[in-house]
């Protein structure tokens, strides 16, 4: 039988963007899992799981990305990050409304 | 962005006197003030800046690097520079190994998009084995320069 797969796309809303603290937050998160996670900007494709590799996204407020999960337990990853970066943002600021949105 | 763009070549240290962490980084950050890239900020201010970040989460990510960093705003553009220790250094690295090349980054704190770029920079390179090699057997500031210089043409290193 084939791995399941899951996939989503997430938009980063912090302010700072996924510096290396979140980078850290959501490799963590991901080592969780046993599922193989990739993460990719468009431009290049990244192992969820490796702090270096995902720190080389320098992905910043406002940027998209894709995550895949494949493995038994792909939707509990994918929801447990999409939670991460979308509704908890990291648990870092949001630009305020003064300055300009990202 | 390139290694060549923000990395102080005169305040590389090839072989770091400090053995401990806040040693270290007070040895960098004091490279980059004697070398003038502070400019109006205070080196103790920046020193003390660098290791309350670092104590919140280590920047060893394993496999003998660390990259201490902080976004100040008294630092006007992003500047890094880079110290190498043959003995090696416990900086509460993730997989608990001693590290051996330290980055320091200092950013502006108004422009994390600028910060995220070099960040992406060292990354791409500290990925690659031969990057981290050659970077720990260079026993010299000019072979760093050559090195980084090098990195910067050649997207495989």
């Amino acid at each position: 039988m084939d791995k399941p797969v899951c996939e989503t796309e997430v938009e980063i809303k912090n302010t700072d963007g996924l510096h290396m603290r979140p980078a850290m937050q959501f490799v963590d998160i991901a080592n969780h899992f046993d599922c193989e996670i990739t993460v990719s900007n468009g431009e290049n494709s990244v192992e969820g799981k490796s702090i270096m590799q995902m720190s080389m996204l320098a992905a910043t407020c406002g940027t998209k990305l894709k995550i895949k999960a494949e493995g038994a337990d792909a939707k509990q990853a994918i929801d447990a990050l999409r939670e991460l970066v979308e509704e908890k943002h990291f648990d870092e600021p949001l630009p305020s409304n003064k300055k300009k949105k990202c | 962005m390139k290694f060549a763009d923000f990395v102080c070549f005169d305040a590389v240290i090839p072989e770091l006197k400090a053995k401990d962490r806040d040693g270290v980084i007070a040895e960098l950050v004091s490279a980059l003030d004697k070398a003038g890239k502070l400019g109006k900020a205070n080196r103790q201010e920046i020193i003390k800046a660098v290791i309350k970040r670092e104590k919140e989460a280590s920047t060893g990510m394993g496999k003998g690097v660390a990259i201490p960093h902080v976004k100040h705003p008294a630092i006007k553009g992003v500047i890094a520079t880079i110290g190498q220790s043959s003995t090696g250094i416990d900086f509460s690295a993730l997989d608990k190994q001693p590290v051996y090349s330290v980055i320091l980054l200092l950013s502006p704190a108004d422009n994390p998009e600028k910060h995220l770029q070099a960040m992406e920079n060292i990354f791409k390179h500290l990925q690659q084995e031969k990057f981290r090699k050659f970077l720990r057997q260079s026993q010299i500031t000019e072979q760093i320069e050559d090195l980084l210089r090098e990195a910067d043409e050649d997207p495989s290193l």
